[in-house]
């Protein structure tokens, strides 16, 4: 069982929004079609995307996701930032790629 | 398919939601606040999970590809009963806009991650039963019910 706390303390992850990580991550998905991901989404979903407005809120508050992956060190609005503190959503920075990522989500036991 | 109509008898609780065109830093709240409400009903989790797809998608598509509109949930004691609304333009073939990929979202739009083409399909998979009906250069309606077993 792995949380949003533990990648962000053992790995190349900044927190970006939420007070607290204490979100359990189950699967991981990367994509950037919303439809697709609304389509494929888990709950706990560990969500990779380059996408950085504000509709990546939406989709990962209503799919409950356990967190907003930003790869390749994109840089995301500090609108979008406050946002995301205001509805609870975890926002993580990372300057890894996806391929990357998901090696380490694997390594750390997500299948 | 079944014919559009609001079926009024025994409704719990309505929401309404006024969706505007082109707004995009606002789409998606209203399906959030639906969220919410359910939620707070405490209503099975699929089911939410379920409702939440189909007012997402239909709330996009009234930002992006309509004048603006409606979306009205109606929960009743057996199901979710979801009313979309807009003043058009409308869909001249409705077989072809069903069809997963086709889009006539314009670039701009895709670039944000929009117009895979997989809105009114995800919206049909998640429903029970799913009713729309379109005239051009008048509007389209969508009626979506989620049975909560
Ligand atoms: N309310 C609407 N009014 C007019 N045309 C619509 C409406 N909803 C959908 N359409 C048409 O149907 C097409 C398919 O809709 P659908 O939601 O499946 O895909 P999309 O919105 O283009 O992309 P996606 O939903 O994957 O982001 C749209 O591109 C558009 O041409
Ligand atoms: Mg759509």
């Amino acid at each position: 069982m792995i949380t949003v706390n533990d990648l962000v303390a053992n790995y190349d992850f900044t927190k970006l929004s939420a007070e607290t990580l204490n979100r359990t991550i189950e699967n991981a998905y990367s994509c950037d079609l919303l439809s697709w991901v609304m389509a494929k989404g888990k709950h706990n979903t560990a969500w990779i995307t380059v996408q950085t407005h504000n509709n990546i809120l939406a989709v990962a508050a209503l799919l409950d996701f356990a967190c907003v992956i930003i790869p390749e060190g994109i840089k995301v609005d500090t609108e979008i930032i406050e946002k995301a503190n205001e509805q609870e959503i975890i926002l993580l920075s990372t300057p890894l790629d996806a391929y990357h990522i998901f090696k380490i989500l694997y390594e750390a036991g997500i299948e | 398919m079944d014919k559009y109509f609001k079926d009024e008898r025994d409704v719990a609780m309505r929401l309404k939601y006024q969706i505007l065109r082109d707004d995009f830093t606002r789409a998606g709240e209203a399906s959030s606040k639906i969220k919410k409400v359910l939620k707070q009903l405490a209503i099975d989790a699929t089911v939410i999970r379920r409702a939440a797809i189909a007012t997402y998608e239909a709330e996009i598509n009234l930002v992006i590809h309509s004048e603006g509109g409606t979306l009205e949930v109606y929960i009743k004691p057996d199901c979710i009963e979801i009313y979309v609304e807009d003043d058009g333009p409308g869909i001249a073939d409705i077989e072809l806009a069903m069809t997963k990929g086709f889009s006539t979202a314009s670039v701009a739009v895709r670039e944000m991650g929009f117009g895979a083409g997989m809105g009114l399909p995800n919206m049909e998979k998640v429903s029970d039963n799913f009713v729309i009906e379109s005239e051009v250069g008048v509007g389209t309606n969508i009626k979506m019910t989620v049975r909560y077993i």
